[in-house]
C-alpha cells in the first residue's frame, strides 16, 4: 500500500484509539496511548489489508525534559504488502506497558532489552530479566541521567597495573581505583 | 596482593637449563584465543596462510585453558565477561603468558563507558600489549617475536607453584 | 565467584538429565554467547541463550560524539562488513539533512558495500565449515578475503574497521588503479567460490550434517523477525535492496536466490549464490562508474580540501566551523529510520536529531538479534553436535548483537 493510502486507512480505522497518524519523511507514524496498545497491535497484525506480520524493531527514547518522559517506538513491516509503520507510545516514568510477546516471538527479547537499558516494565512478559547487562548491575544505563562512565565492576582490580615499576627507588606510584 | 617476580624484562639468565627450556617453550606456543570482537578478524588473518603464525610454532590454538600456555585476549572485554576471563586465566597451568591484543583489551579502546573493562591488566597480569584497532598482522607477528624473546630470556622455574619446590633446590 | 553463583538461578534437571553451560568463551559460539543446555544423553531437552557479553554501549558512545565522529562506532557493529554499516548510518543522516550525494559517490558506496558483503559471506561460510571440520576451506576463504581487504585498504587505509563514508559523501576519492585492481580480482574470487562449491556442496559429510538441521518454516521465520539470507532460505523473497531500494540498486540487474526448507544447508547455499550476485553487481557498477566529485558540494557539510585550509582564511574558517565542538553538522530536528541490506539481513538505523551537533539517539536494529533469539527454538530436540552448524549458519556477529 502507498504511504498516503496507508495513512488515510489507519486514521479512519483507529479514529478514537490513537492520538495522531501522520507522515514523517518516508514513514507513517502512529501515536497512540499505552492503554490501547495491545488492541491496536492485534488489529494491525490480523487485518489482511495491513498484515504487519513482521516485528522489525522496538526501542525507547528518553526525553529527560519532557513529560511524558519516555517514548516507546515500534517499527512494523509487512512482507506481503511491503509497507512500514512506526508506532510511538508516550509513557510516564513507572508506567507498565502490556507486552506483545504473544503476538510476535521476537518481542520477548526486544522487550527484555528495553527493560534492561531503560527500565520500562512490560506486564505479561514471560521472562523479564536483564539481557545485555549482568544481573548484578544497578540502574538502567541508557537513561539520560545515567552518566556514561558509572562503572560497577564485577571484579575489583586484583593486580597492579605495572608490577615492574612498583619497586623503583624513590618513585611513588599512585594507583587510581575504579569509579565505584 | 603479590607482585609478580618471576619475569623481569630484558634480564638474561646465564643458566643453561633456562636457555634450553626457553628455546623449547618459545617455539611451541599453544595459544588460547579468547576472541570477542573485531580484532578476531585480524586474528583469523594472522592464523591463516597469508600471514602465517604456524611458521613461528604458534599455529595450533588449544581451546581448553588447561592445554594452553599463552592466553591471547583478542577484542573488547566487557564487565560481564571479565569474571570468565579471570576464571580462564586461573585455570591455566604455569608457565603461562598473556598477550593483550588490540586497543580494547589493553586499555578499553574507544569504549570509555559503563560496560567495558578498561584494560585486562586490571584483572590479570599482561606480558605483551599489542596496540591497534585492529592491529595489522605484521604488528601481531612482531608482538609474537617479542614474546618469544621474553620467553627465551626469562627464568624458568621447574616446579612453579608446587610443594616440590622446597625439596628440590 | 562462588558467592555470586549462589545468587544466580540454578537449573534443577531430572535424574537422567545433565545441565551443561556451553559457555561464553567457546570457539563455536564465537566467544560471546552462552547456551545453558539441559541434555538427555546428547539430545537437547531445553536451552536458554545468554547474550550481552560484548555489550559495549554503542548508543551511549554515539550520544557523546558528533555526527561524523559516530561513524567509527558504527563500523564496529558488524565488523566483518563494516562499510555497509557506515553507508547505512550516513544514508540516514543524509535523509535528515535532505541532501543528495553525487553519483560517483553513490556508485562507489554501492561497489564497496557489495565487496563487504562478499567478504562477510566468505567469512561466515569459512567459519561455518571450519567448525564442522573443513580446515582447508577456511584457509581458501581467508586467502580470498585478503584480496578483498587489499582493495579496502587501497580505498580507505584500514582493513577491518574502515570508517570510510562521511556525511555527504566519502572520506576521499579512490585511487586511479581502483577499477583495474577489482577487475583483476573478480575472476580469482570466482575461482575460490567454485573451489568451495566443489569441496562442500555435494560432499556427503556436509550434506548429512547440514540438511534438515535447524529448519524454520516461513511463518516461524517471519514471526521471529528473520531477514536476510536466513529468511530467504525459508522461501520468502524479501531483500531490502529490492523492496525498499536505497543507493542505486534499482539500476542493476541481479537475482535474489530463494531456498525451500530453511535449514542450515539452504542458508549455506544462499550465501554462496549471493556472493556470485554481488560480484555481478560490482561488475555492472564498475562499467557505469561516472567521473565527478564524491562529496556533496555544501560548505556546511563537507570539509574543504587541504590546500585551501592551509592557504586561505576562508578555507581555515570553514574547517574550523565544521570540526570544533558545538559547531559542525547540525541536522534539523527530526527522526528517521533507514534500512539497508546488511550481510545478515535488514540493518536499520533509527536516528533522532534535536538540532544539536551530537545525535540525540542512534539505535541500530541488529539483523542477527532475531536469529539468535530463535536459537533456543532451533536447537531444542537436536543433538549437541548440531548446535555448531546451526549457530554458524546464522552468522551471529557479536558487535551487532550486543552493540
Amino acid at each position: 500500500m502507498e504511504i498516503q493510502q496507508l495513512q488515510e486507512n489507519l486514521s479512519e480505522h483507529f479514529t478514537d484509539k490513537i492520538i495522531s497518524c501522520i507522515i514523517d519523511k518516508d514513514h507513517v507514524v502512529l501515536t497512540a496511548n499505552v492503554d490501547n496498545l495491545y488492541a491496536i497491535f492485534l488489529e494491525l497484525k490480523s487485518e489482511l489489508k495491513y498484515n504487519f506480520q513482521m516485528f522489525m524493531d522496538l526501542t525507547a527514547v528518553d526525553w529527560l525534559d519532557r513529560q511524558p518522559r519516555f517514548d516507546l517506538v515500534y517499527h512494523l513491516y509487512s512482507v506481503e504488502l511491503n509497507h512500514r509503520l512506526r508506532i510511538k507510545i508516550p509513557l510516564i516514568e513507572g508506567q507498565a506497558v502490556s507486552s506483545v510477546s504473544g503476538l510476535w516471538s521476537i518481542a520477548d527479547w526486544m522487550e527484555r532489552e528495553i527493560w534492561d537499558l531503560y527500565g520500562i516494565k512490560f506486564s505479561g512478559h514471560p521472562n523479564l530479566k536483564r539481557i545485555l547487562m549482568y544481573d548484578e548491575f544497578k540502574g538502567h544505563p541508557l537513561r539520560k541521567d545515567f552518566a556514561y562512565d558509572q562503572r560497577q565492576p564485577l571484579i575489583q582490580d586484583a593486580w597492579p597495573s605495572r608490577p615492574f615499576q612498583v619497586n623503583v627507588k624513590g618513585l611513588k606510584i599512585h594507583r587510581p581505583g575504579n569509579d565505584v | 596482593m603479590e607482585v609478580n617476580t618471576r619475569v623481569l624484562p630484558g634480564a638474561v639468565y646465564g643458566n643453561s637449563l633456562d636457555r634450553v627450556l626457553g628455546w623449547a617453550r618459545k617455539y611451541s606456543i599453544f595459544m588460547y584465543p579468547f576472541v570477542t570482537a573485531c580484532c578476531g578478524m585480524e586474528y583469523m588473518s594472522v592464523a591463516s596462510s597469508h600471514y602465517d603464525i604456524d611458521r613461528f610454532g604458534a599455529g595450533l590454538p588449544r581451546f581448553s585453558p588447561r592445554q594452553a600456555d599463552v592466553l591471547m585476549v583478542v577484542g573488547t572485554v566487557s564487565q560481564k565477561i571479565a569474571p570468565v576471563l579471570k576464571m580462564i586465566y586461573d585455570q591455566m597451568c604455569e608457565p603461562k603468558w598473556v598477550v593483550s591484543f588490540g586497543a580494547c583489551a589493553s586499555v578499553g579502546g574507544p569504549y570509555d563507558n559503563y560496560a567495558t573493562l578498561q584494560g585486562i591488566d586490571r584483572i590479570i597480569p599482561v606480558d605483551i600489549y599489542i596496540p591497534g584497532c585492529p592491529p595489522r598482522p605484521e604488528a601481531i607477528i612482531e608482538a609474537l617475536m617479542k614474546l618469544q624473546h621474553k620467553i627465551q630470556n626469562q627464568k624458568h622455574e621447574l616446579f612453579a607453584g608446587s610443594e616440590l619446590k622446597n625439596t628440590f633446590k | 565467584m562462588s558467592e555470586k553463583n549462589s545468587k544466580r538461578e540454578v537449573f534443577l534437571p531430572a535424574a537422567n538429565h545433565m545441565a551443561l553451560a556451553m559457555g561464553p568463551s567457546h570457539p563455536a559460539t564465537h566467544g560471546i554467547v552462552r547456551f545453558n543446555l539441559i541434555l538427555e544423553g546428547e539430545r537437547i531437552i531445553e536451552s536458554t541463550t545468554d547474550i550481552g557479553y560484548l555489550h559495549r554501549g554503542f548508543e551511549k558512545m554515539v550520544e557523546r560524539s558528533t555526527w561524523n565522529q559516530a561513524i567509527i562506532y558504527t563500523d564496529r557493529l558488524n565488523y566483518v562488513s563494516s562499510m555497509i554499516n557506515n553507508v547505512g548510518y550516513c544514508l540516514a543522516v543524509e535523509k535528515l539533512l535532505d541532501i543528495e550525494v553525487p553519483t560517483r559517490g553513490v556508485y562507489l558506496r554501492t561497489i564497496m558495500s557489495e565487496l563487504s558483503r562478499v567478504a562477510d559471506h566468505m567469512t561466515c561460510v569459512a567459519a561455518q565449515v571450519m567448525e564442522a571440520g573443513a580446515m582447508s576451506a577456511f584457509l581458501y576463504c581467508m586467502k580470498a578475503r585478503e584480496w578483498l581487504w587489499e582493495i579496502v585498504e587501497m580505498v580507505c587505509g584500514a582493513r577491518v574497521t574502515t570508517n570510510w563514508t562521511r556525511i555527504g559523501g566519502l572520506m576521499a576519492d579512490v585511487t586511479p588503479d581502483f577499477n583495474d585492481a577489482i577487475r583483476e580480482r573478480i575472476p580469482r574470487l570466482r575461482e575460490v567460490i567454485d573451489e568451495l562449491d566443489k569441496l562442500i556442496t555435494k560432499n556427503r559429510i556436509f550434506y548429512d550434517r547440514f540438511r534438515d538441521v535447524g529448519s524454520m518454516t516461513k511463518e516461524e521465520a517471519i514471526d521471529y523477525g528473520f531477514t536476510g539470507p536466513c529468511l530467504r532460505a525459508t522461501g520468502v523473497p524479501f531483500d531490502v535492496r529490492r523492496d525498499t531500494p536505497y543507493l542505486n540498486y534499482d539500476e542493476f540487474d541481479f537475482e535474489i536466490p530463494i531456498g525451500t526448507q530453511g535449514d542450515v544447508y539452504d542458508r549455506y547455499l544462499m550465501r554462496m549464490f549471493e556472493m556470485e550476485q554481488s560480484l555481478r553487481i560490482i561488475e555492472q557498477a564498475l562499467d557505469k562508474l561516472p567521473e565527478g566529485p564524491v562529496c556533496v558540494d555544501d560548505k556546511n557539510i563537507t570539509l574543504p580540501d587541504k590546500p585551501s585550509v592551509y592557504g586561505s582564511i576562508e578555507g581555515l574558517m570553514n574547517q574550523f566551523k565544521l570540526i570544533m565542538d558545538d559547531h559542525g553538522i547540525k541536522p534539523p530536528p527530526g527522526e528517521i529510520y533507514q534500512a539497508v541490506e546488511g550481510a545478515n539481513g535488514e540493518l536499520g538505523f533509527y536516528i533522532i536529531s534535536t538540532g544539536g551537533d551530537m545525535p540525540y539517539k542512534c539505535r541500530c536494529r541488529p539483523p542477527c538479534f532475531p536469529m539468535t533469539a530463535a536459537m533456543d527454538k532451533m536447537i531444542t530436540g537436536q543433538l549437541i553436535s548440531d548446535i555448531v552448524p546451526i549457530f554458524g549458519s546464522i552468522n551471529m556477529i557479536g558487535g551487532e548483537l550486543d552493540r
